[in-house]
């Protein structure tokens, strides 16, 4: 095989393992639209804050601790144990169920039947709060992310298409694993929404608050629950990005490589975030691979929004997004 | 009555006497966003470094220091918000560790008359005190760091490097394309083929980049990077088992925050500094006792000791120390902005000096003139030991390459001046 072609299907594999990242950090986005059309501008923030919390939780770090000391005084910062990753998960899903919580209970509900762009502005709101609380809690250093995934080359793929093709090819052993999650991930929010009680009812809610209300479905509960999950997903994407780049404030601009997936994808469809993120990674990588060199290189950001925009130009909801028709 | 109490304050403050008022020292930090943890470090040395000399020594010259923080989350407008709100306060001067900032500064300060340092970062041509008046970047810049990282490179290899292959890993920013210039002077004159591989903001998706250097071999990567830039890259470095000790940084790429996200990958990584790391200086015996003990230390006190707190500190002394020298210079304690420039311009930091203040060797030797506001320009290799968990000096300090760098300094600035209008001076 000529050497270009298995450079371009190198590529193509890695923009299908970077598009399902993007992808997990859509879906977030797709939940919460999906069940209250809003478009949750604090969802790159809730990825920071899970993250944050989790390595917090694994490290044993006494949250709030530089405000305990600087008033009391003290000087705690660890309670000198380790939290296994698996239980650190749970606890930190225990919090970003609080916070699904709070948010509904303090913001949300006040706001029903309000437009769109005023939960839109509340949500910005949220995503200041969010990270300001999360700077005061664990702290704005970096730490390092270390719940036991594999990162690094794969040897057996590098080996296998060496004997093959004479080149081996380079597949992150952290995007193997994003990938696997990503489909388990999709599996259970299809069948979640398809065949429970519950995702019917955030079905119902998606398609008409009021109407949802007159049949008994209780809002309040929806909204929790769908910014439960949400946050669920926040956490998966926080640990996949986290593990990469370690733990830091930069986590919440991750949200930026999430917009053009959405716009592609359409911003109700589950299955839409995950098309959507594959033909981003792999249109900005191939773009990259086979023009970057002419025009300067650094392509990737703004031919993911260029592709978009041309999705939006002929299908303004995206490939998998309802059409939306308003009588006026 | 409201005339009786006006004329009692006002007699009070005249049989008061002369106020000295305070020396005001902004610092334009950032403690949150995305680089907060580069800025706080930094920020913290920055400020730990006169709450010593105003709890030691009682000030400069006897005249306390005040600190003046503003927060611009190294964002550019926020940067110059900050500088407007704080140049009426009797700022002496300004060190924005941006080069965006320090870039709509330049004008805007040399207007007012306040001196900007812009130590290894900003406008690398601002070296040129003829040119840029109010304006230095001392002990080193962008350039000069360019080809201290290839001396580096044709020391390892026996003084030739024709025929190999360097890449340049760069944030697709101002900051970032700085060294492309010099870089392709030096691959003229040594023969080294220069790859250029950009990386645009904030860094967190590089796999194209790492995908074509995996590809393309080359014998060594150099980078411009900052925030999690630095992170992602030496991590993607690990993943493709790029060889780390030919794998360079410059100074704002080369920090513990860099390295310890990747563990034991990061092993042997090496990057720049202008001065050295660590905290074994006597310096932090005082820091210590009349700062730390006292519950002094900016910030949640924990970054003592780390390459940016040091470079804070470092920033601080050399800024103390021009104040020192304007004071001596016009005979007076209560210097105004344009008696720190002058103070500024005569600088002058010798081994001796260093020593006398706790830091022996911390920095090179260099003084300051009219015509150079660079300084000497040099710099060391810093390796990372990961078993250790620390950063070693393995090389002395290295000179750039005069010849190449000062060329283009005097044709950058030359442009410079004539696009600005601004007649040469120290003639």
């Amino acid at each position: 095989m000529p050497e270009q072609l298995l450079f371009a299907a190198e590529v193509t594999l890695n923009g299908l393992m970077a598009g399902v990242l993007y992808a997990l950090v859509a879906l977030g986005f797709v939940l919460i639209f999906k069940a209250s059309g809003i478009f949750n501008y604090a969802q790159g923030v809730m990825a920071l804050f899970a993250a944050l919390t989790l390595v917090g939780i694994m490290d044993g770090q006494v949250p709030f601790a530089h405000l305990i000391n600087a008033i009391f005084g003290t000087e705690v910062h660890h309670f000198g144990w380790h939290v296994p990753a698996l239980l650190a998960i749970l606890f930190t899903m225990v919090l970003m169920v609080a916070f699904a919580w709070v948010v509904n209970h303090f913001v949300l509900r006040h706001l029903v039947n309000q437009e769109p762009i005023i939960l839109f502005m509340a949500t910005i709101g949220l995503a200041y709060f969010l990270e300001g609380f999360g700077d005061i809690m664990w702290g704005s250093d970096i730490k390092k992310l270390d719940v036991g995934l594999p990162q690094g080359l794969n040897g057996w793929i590098d080996e296998t298409t060496f004997n093959a093709f004479g080149y081996g090819f380079f597949i992150d052993n952290l995007d193997i694993v994003a990938t696997v999650i990503a489909a388990l991930l999709v599996t259970a929010l299809v069948v979640f929404s398809q065949y429970t009680k519950q995702g019917r009812a955030l079905r119902a809610v998606a398609d008409d608050h009021q109407a949802a209300l007159s049949v008994g479905i209780s809002l309040n509960f929806i909204w929790v629950l769908v910014w439960s999950v949400a946050g669920f997903v926040a956490l998966v994407a926080g640990i996949m990005w986290g593990a990469k780049s370690g733990v830091q404030f930069s986590l919440s601009l991750i949200a930026l490589k999430a917009l053009p997936v959405l716009m592609l994808g359409g911003f109700t469809s589950i299955p839409g975030a995950i098309v959507g993120g594959l033909i981003i990674g792999v249109g900005e990588k191939l773009f990259e691979f086979l023009l970057g060199p002419a025009l300067g290189g650094a392509t990737e950001n703004w031919f993911a929004y260029v592709l978009a925009l041309l999705f939006l130009v002929f299908r303004p909801q995206g490939l998998f997004g309802e059409k939306i028709i308003e009588r006026v | 009555m409201k005339l009786k109490l006006a004329a009692c304050v006002l007699a009070g403050a005249m049989a008061a006497g002369p106020v000295m008022a305070d020396l005001v020292f902004p610092s334009l930090s950032y403690r949150t966003g995305p680089y907060a943890a580069n800025g706080i470090p930094f920020a913290d040395g920055y400020a730990d470094y006169f709450s010593l000399l105003n709890e030691r020594d009682g000030g400069i010259g006897g005249v306390a220091t005040r600190l003046l923080e503003c927060e611009t989350g190294y964002n550019t407008e926020k940067g110059v918000e900050c500088y407007e709100s704080t140049k009426g306060e009797g700022s002496l001067i300004y060190q924005p560790l941006s080069t965006g900032i320090t870039y709509q500064l330049i004008p805007k300060a040399s207007a007012d008359g306040i001196p900007v340092h812009s130590m290894g970062y900003g406008r690398t041509s601002a070296a040129n005190g003829k040119v840029f008046e109010w304006i230095f970047n001392y002990p080193t810049n962008y350039w000069n760091g360019a080809s201290i990282a290839v001396k580096h490179i044709l020391d390892v290899n026996g003084g030739d490097i024709s025929g190999k292959k360097i890449a340049l890993v760069y944030h697709n920013s101002a900051y970032g394309k700085e060294p492309i210039r010099t870089l392709e002077e030096l691959s003229a004159k040594h023969g080294f083929e220069l790859l250029l591989l950009p990386v645009d903001h904030p860094g967190q998706e590089q796999k194209s980049q790492w995908l074509q250097i995996r590809r393309e071999r080359p014998d060594n990567v150099l980078m411009w990077g900052w925030g999690v830039m630095n992170q992602v890259a030496i991590q993607e470095a690990a993943n493709i088992r790029y060889p780390m000790e030919n794998f360079i940084g410059i100074w704002w790429s080369g920090s513990e925050n860099d390295v310890l996200p990747v563990g034991e990958g990061a092993n042997g990584y090496k990057a720049l500094n202008m001065h050295l790391p660590g905290s074994d200086f006597p310096i932090y015996e005082d820091l210590k006792t009349h700062v730390y003990d006292k519950g002094m230390a900016a910030g949640a006190g924990d970054n003592a000791g780390t390459v940016l707190y040091n470079r804070g500190l470092y920033a601080a002394m050399l800024a103390a120390e021009a104040a020192k020298k304007a004071q001596e210079i016009h005979g007076v304690a209560d210097i105004t902005p344009a008696m720190m420039r002058d103070g500024m311009e005569a600088l002058e930091i010798t081994e001796d000096g260093m020593a006398a203040l706790g830091l022996p060797n911390f920095g090179p030797a260099f003084s300051v003139s009219c015509e150079n506001h660079g300084g000497s320009g040099l710099g060391i290799v810093q390796q990372w030991d990961a078993a250790a968990g620390n950063w070693v000096q393995i090389t002395d300090y290295i000179a750039p390459d005069a010849e190449v760098i000062n060329a283009l300094i005097m044709e950058d600035s030359a442009a410079y001046a004539a696009e600005n209008n601004i007649q040469e001076r120290c003639n």
